[in-house]
């Protein structure tokens, strides 16, 4: 079973461009004619290119067609919403809620992932020294990756919770002033930034200590023998050579903490007063969260954050194939 | 490296490990705690005097909200497994001419953010009169699961000796015949492993389940959470009580298959 962890990674992130030149076909071409194999091919992509036309492509065309039209409630079961073009973008970006919003969405996902990268990295570096325990503690701290969001974010909303939060017991246990976590505007949008880190910081672990399996174990002999030190080990083998793995985390990180809805919805609903309110929750604010849905600028904020989100996938499949074409 | 060394790191491990988990143990803890306790300052740090009211409240009430979510679970396993893996052996074995921008699509199709597929599916079920229905809501699941599953099938299935299939061709097997007899055996690993990505993707579904099934009467675990702390209950034992509850697929996922969990994590991010 080790050897399909190892299959898998090793060549998973070759899926994308591996699949376009796979190797010589099997024998049976030359037997039949291109044409039958070509239609097995097909046969069996077939469900996956109906799947993705009709659960992807449909629902994101939906999504533009309901940005540029004005749609009421009655309109949106009806049908028969004018067409206004633009004028939804228009609307949002010069909304009061758009500039903070965008604010709290780049505020949220740097620093979580600073935090992230940087905890997850030293977790790395740190379990990677074989010392007793040290998988089934590795193993350990999936847990907090694994659970439902809800489960963590009611779970950190109780913690953090201004009168019977344990956070603030301890707070004031040590001899500070309680602190408003979740109803405050100072302190909304770290609560959530802190319950994120926490969710993220597995993924980060695990990714990197992988990397960190493959850089070969002479490199640090030789280091050793040269009289390094691990501080020295660390910042001139694992480091540079952790480089890529390490982009690659970054950008997939930039990808997930962009999307990120349930935590903040469920700790603080982008509350209070807006100070936690990020693209992703003002879009569902405005098409979920209210008696009155305005489904049209939902839509339209919806977009801007799937324009931001490709700029960095982009980016992340082009670090993918440069990883591909050193290695 | 001496014993003692190790056993200094080992000491510095369980403390770091105690420390992530304290959430987790919070959880727990608080869920044995007795309402008349939940607002004491300081709280109860240990479950000295344990109740069992927030649990026997998960069973009387929560039940039909865990079974919806176990059959969102398997419906959303069963259409991704049937979607993907017939597709990864297309792309990773047969060369369908065209099919290049497949899995660039499929890599796309995994940074959209789920609160923008909620809507267009939504706006979508509501035309076709699916809101509110179990299946709507494994169809939208499964759009978490699908891209991921192609790729991580596509990448193992590449691994497989092409002179297996040459010997099952000569053997007078179809492709259908080598894809179920000889494919999907050997990528029994693989098939664990996204499958079990995609029950704990559905289990934990929240955005899906709060736009597309609101008003259900067959509604998963995530809005019976949900629920509990949107109806500004005080009950936080039974609400933590049924986050354990929820959180028991994870736990067992990760006693039972944490490799095929390691394997999930890291496939797609990194190459040897």
């Amino acid at each position: 079973m080790a050897t399909t962890e190892t299959l898998s990674r090793r060549s998973a992130g070759n899926a994308g461009g591996e699949a376009s030149t796979p190797p010589p076909a099997p024998t049976r071409r030359k037997r039949r004619r291109p044409s039958t194999g070509q239609l097995a091919a097909w046969g069996f992509l077939a469900p996956l290119i109906v799947y993705l036309l009709v659960f992807y492509a449909y629902p994101l065309y939906r999504n533009i067609e309901l940005s540029l039209h004005d749609y009421t409630v009655r309109s949106f079961v009806q049908g028969g919403a004018a067409f206004v073009g633009f004028d939804n973008y228009v609307s949002v970006f010069t909304d009061p809620t758009f500039g903070p919003a965008l604010l709290h969405t780049a505020l949220f996902t740097v620093i979580s992932i600073i935090f992230q990268f940087s905890i997850g990295m030293g977790l790395a570096v740190f379990f990677h020294q074989h010392f007793k325990l040290s998988a089934t503690l590795r193993a350990l701290f999936l847990v907090p990756w694994l659970l439902p969001l809800i489960v963590s974010a009611s779970t950190w909303a109780w913690m953090l919770n201004s009168e019977s939060g344990i956070v603030n017991s301890v707070i004031e246990g040590l001899g500070g002033q309680q602190v408003n976590w979740l109803t405050s505007p100072q302190w909304a949008l770290t609560s959530v930034i802190i319950a994120n880190i926490w969710i993220g910081i597995p993924f980060n672990l695990v990714i990197l200590y992988s990397g960190l399996q493959n850089i070969p174990n002479d490199l640090y002999e030789a280091a050793a023998l040269d009289g390094a030190n691990g501080w020295q080990k660390f910042w001139r083998i694992t480091f540079p050579l952790l480089r890529p793995v390490s982009a690659i985390t970054i950008l997939l990180g930039l990808i997930y903490t962009l999307k990120v809805f349930d935590i903040i919805w469920i700790m603080t609903r982008g509350g209070p007063a807006d100070s936690s309110t990020t693209l992703a929750t003002w879009s569902y604010q405005m098409a979920f969260g209210t008696a009155l849905p305005d489904f049209s600028p939902a839509a339209a904020v919806g977009n801007v954050l799937i324009i931001i989100a490709l700029i960095f996938g982009f980016l992340y499949i082009a670090a993918q194939r440069r990883q591909e074409k050193n290695s | 490296m001496t014993a003692r060394k190790t056993w200094w790191k080992t000491t510095i491990g369980v403390v770091l490990t105690a420390v992530m988990l304290f959430p987790v143990y919070w959880m727990i803890n608080v869920s044995l705690t007795k309402t008349g306790d939940m607002r004491k300052d300081p709280p109860n740090w240990f479950p000295f005097d344990p109740t069992f009211d927030g649990y026997r409240a998960v069973l009387s009430e929560q039940l039909p909200y865990l079974g919806t979510s176990l059959i969102v679970g398997f419906g959303t396993v069963a259409l991704t497994l049937v979607i993907s893996a017939p597709a990864a052996y297309s792309l990773a074995k047969l060369r369908p001419r065209g099919g290049t921008p497949v899995s660039f699509v499929l890599l796309i199709a995994q940074m959209i953010p789920g609160v923008i597929m909620a809507m267009g599916f939504y706006a979508i079920f509501l035309n076709i009169g699916m809101l509110n229905s179990v299946w709507g809501l494994i169809v939208a699941d499964s759009t978490i699961a699908v891209p991921f599953g192609v790729l991580l099938f596509t990448a193992f299935m590449q691994g497989i000796p092409n002179e297996l299939m040459n010997a099952a061709t000569i053997d007078g097997a179809g492709r259908w015949r080598t894809f179920r007899s000889v494919v999907l055996p050997i990528s029994r690993n693989s098939i664990v492993t996204v499958s079990l990505f995609a029950f704990l993707w559905a289990w934990s579904d929240f955005v899906f389940a709060s736009t597309l099934d609101a008003g259900g009467k067959l509604q998963p675990i995530t809005l019976g959470i949900y629920k509990y702390i949107g109806n500004n209950n005080q009950e936080w034992n039974s609400i933590m009580a049924t986050a354990v509850i929820a959180s028991i697929p994870a736990a067992v996922l990760l006693v039972i298959a944490q490799r095929y969990v390691a394997a999930g994590v890291t496939a797609g991010a990194v190459k040897d």
